[in-house]
């Protein structure tokens, strides 16, 4: 209660503050505006933030802190022999006087001066809250007489606030820098767990895997064999299917409607395209594998070949048709960025519509073009569910589309799902397919930039 | 207020055919390349164009005049039917090449093209190597079929639009690595790289220096011998040194249309004149 009561004061102090300084700046120059080094608002803003920023810092590190702190002077007053235990023990404890706290009924009949404890708990705690509210409150109100006094014609406002807004950018990608960061390492450590058990070399070059380990020592059955090899052959294979069906089908639809389709079949056509965007990979997933998978083994069968119930060519292209508005739609901006004076330009020397399309505009836009497909390609990589629903789970290697084969990503679910100990070379794996998985997509991003970076020298 | 613009505009056609029977009397004998009969554009509800009669002799200059946004452009683009490509645009009236109707059902805006073709008024050169912007015209209409035709066709196109000792080595690199003006006569090389029978010209010297623009002119001159050229310019001195006749727009009128020095020196509509002499636009 009283921390949103502090909250409404301290943004009633900052608006306050900004008009207050913005008078008061004008003040000082006599109304004369021109004279002031910074225009009127970055005064005020100077004291608003003079009067907000502090007490929301103290409010942020207090609110912290606030419940260890308490609970330390809550613990302090317990008789040492309840407190002098193990580690565990003081836990335990611990949450006993929260929930005393709280009013939830442990029911088991606690210490009395555990329920002192519970109580007093209480009261510091409130007390806190009082605290917190009053000194804000103080340190708002002086932020705000502090800045404003500071006010007077040459005073450098505007930089001043710029530093901080600058900051706070800063700060906020600092949030996506840093967790992005976080999550490398905990892959990275992982992974150096799974390799210190099962050497690298036998992982990225093994042609056999099956992760399957003996659980108890008299267990018949492998000790795991972790060759990566079928499944990033997999992967290929499976992104290959699903590229071939996207690329080409996204590409010719998204030429069709920038440079064809009038611009009521447009309207009508694109939203369509995007639903397809919308549906849930899962439904894909089902659909490849009660449809598509059928079909195809179908029509195998009846010009006499041999295909699997859950095959690769099933599970990639219906991933490929998953990621045509994807292409398309990238695709279809970047060709309608390309200038009309090109078109123009080719159409005034006498070349037909698919001239100048095949060799004006699509060069023009080619870097975003590889753009988008290398952007597919990260998808179709990462996408999992379709897989596992669709190509089965057997790590065959294989180049025959009409085998089940299994992905990377797929395996990874698969070893995490259900409960696992988190110290068997099986779990572990996943953390080493997942880094690799991580460097393969990051080179591909990075080879885009890069080619977007070639053409972009060249064209612009 | 309607009304006024009726009797402007019958004033304007009026003096329009005066000055169209004079130019007969005064015995230019060239043959008529193209003639425009009361050409109306309009873009969606706004008229551009109202009521363009011309005509454009073979082998000669013609330059279009006239205060900006009064339609110079806009004509241009009607002879080579490049407003087309602009969605909401309509061309109503007669436009003939060679006698044959331009808008006519017969007519393959293709063909059309390669025969009238156009600078634009600011360079764009393709996303391609410098020769390959050249070549790109006679290749789609398969005019070179060796390499050293096509080579001979670069070089001369090149030369003839003054460029070919700035960029003979450097015909690999990109076309959008020029210089504006540079860009602007790679334009010019491409368009006459088809040999078109007509070129149409939007300001071509707007981005060019003096040097550049003289050698433009000297271009046009001589291209004169074998094409007929229509040029939009706002440089007085240029329409009065490079065209034999003048054609002054004014808010999608034709005001006069005549020889250029008699446009020059004795301009008959009082637009005109206070045009010319800077009076306004
Ligand atoms: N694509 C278009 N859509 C709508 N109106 C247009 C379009 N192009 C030109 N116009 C209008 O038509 C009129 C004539 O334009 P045009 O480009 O022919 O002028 P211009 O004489 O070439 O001018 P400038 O000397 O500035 O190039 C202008 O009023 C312009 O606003
Ligand atoms: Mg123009």
């Amino acid at each position: 209660m009283q921390l949103s009561v502090l909250l409404v004061v301290l943004a009633l102090l900052s608006v306050t503050g900004y008009y207050l300084g913005r008078s008061t700046a004008v003040r000082a120059v006599d109304g004369r505006v021109v004279r002031l080094h910074s225009v009127p608002s970055y005064h005020g803003m100077y004291v608003a933030l003079w009067a907000g920023l502090p007490a929301l810092l103290l409010f942020v590190l207090w609110g912290a802190s606030e419940n260890w702190l308490v609970m330390q002077m809550a613990l302090a007053g317990l008789p040492p022999e309840l407190t002098s235990v193990n580690e565990q023990a003081l836990n335990l404890l611990k949450a006993d006087i929260l929930n005393l706290a709280h009013g939830v009924t442990t029911g088991r009949d606690s210490h009395a001066a555990v329920k002192a404890a519970a109580a007093r708990y209480v009261e510091l705690h409130s007390l806190s809250r009082w605290m917190l509210l009053a000194i804000g409150a103080a340190m708002a109100m002086g932020g705000l007489l502090f800045a404003r006094a500071r006010i007077e014609a040459n005073h450098r406002a505007r930089n001043k606030v710029e530093r901080v807004l600058n900051l706070f950018l800063v700060g906020c990608s600092l949030v996506a820098i840093l967790t992005t960061i976080g999550i490398v390492l905990s892959l990275l450590f992982e992974a150096m767990r799974f390799f210190a058990v099962y050497p690298p070399l036998d992982f990225l070059f093994g042609l056999h895997w099956s992760p399957q380990t003996a659980m108890r020592a008299d267990q018949v059955g492998s000790s795991g064999s972790f060759g990566a090899i079928p499944l990033f052959a997999g992967t290929l294979l499976i992104t290959v299917i699903s590229m071939a069906v996207a690329v080409p089908v996204g590409l010719m639809s998204a030429i069709f409607m920038s440079e064809y389709a009038s611009p009521n079949i447009r309207t009508a056509l694109k939203p369509i395209l995007e639903v397809l965007a919308g549906i849930p990979t899962v439904v894909y997933g089902f659909f490849a594998a009660l449809t598509m998978a059928p079909f195809i083994r179908g029509v195998g069968q009846s010009i006499g070949l041999d295909v699997a119930s859950e095959s690769a060519l099933g599970a990639g292209i219906v991933m490929g048709v998953m990621i045509i508005p994807f292409v398309s739609s990238l695709s279809d901006d970047v060709i309608n960025a390309v200038p009309q004076s090109l078109r123009d330009g080719s159409y005034g020397l006498g070349a037909t519509k698919s001239e100048t399309i095949r060799q004006v505009v699509l060069p023009a836009a080619l870097p975003g073009i590889v753009a988008a497909i290398m952007l597919a390609v990260s998808r179709a990589i990462g996408e999992t569910m379709i897989v596992v629903m669709a190509a089965g789970l057997s790590a065959n290697l294989t180049a025959n589309p009409l085998e089940a084969v299994t992905t990377v990503t797929t395996q990874i679910a698969t070893l995490l799902v259900g409960d696992q100990e988190f110290d068997s070379p099986k779990t572990l794996s996943a953390f080493g397919l997942g880094l690799v998985l991580f460097l393969v997509t990051l080179s591909l991003n990075m080879i885009a930039l890069k080619v977007v970076q070639k053409y972009r020298e060249k064209y612009d | 207020m309607s009304v006024q613009t009726e009797t402007l505009t019958d004033r304007t056609a009026a003096m329009t055919q005066a000055a169209m029977t004079q130019t007969a009397a005064r015995a230019d004998t060239a043959a008529i390349k193209m003639l425009a009969r009361n050409v109306k554009v309009y873009y969606g509800p706004k008229q551009a164009l109202k009521g363009i009669n011309l005509d454009i002799l073979e082998n000669r200059v013609l330059a279009l005049i006239g205060p900006s946004g009064c339609g110079k452009s806009t004509f241009l683009r009607c002879l080579n039917r490049m407003n087309d490509t602009i969605e909401n645009c309509r061309v109503d009236g007669t436009l003939q090449l060679d006698g044959e109707d331009i808008y006519g059902r017969m007519i393959d805006t293709v063909q059309l093209r390669a025969r009238v073709g156009m600078v634009f008024q600011k360079p764009n050169p393709f996303p391609k190597s410098i020769y390959d912007n050249i070549a790109y015209g006679p290749r789609i209409h398969g005019m070179a079929t060796h390499r050293d035709e096509m080579d001979e066709v670069v070089q001369k196109s090149l030369e003839r639009a003054g460029l070919w000792n700035e960029v003979k080595d450097r015909l690999k690199e990109p076309g959008t690595g020029l210089s504006g003006g540079q860009q602007q006569r790679l334009c010019i090389a491409r368009a006459i790289a088809v040999s078109p029978e007509v070129i149409l010209m939007d300001e071509p010297c707007s981005a060019l220096d003096p040097i550049a623009t003289a050698h433009i002119e000297e271009l046009i001159d001589e291209l004169r011998e074998n094409f007929t050229i229509v040029i939009v310019t706002h440089n007085m001195q240029q329409a009065a040194r490079v065209s034999q006749k003048t054609a002054f727009f004014h808010l999608g009128d034709m005001v006069e249309c005549d020889d250029t020095e008699e446009i020059f020196t004795n301009p008959r509509d009082e637009r005109t004149q206070g045009y010319i002499t800077g009076r306004y636009g």
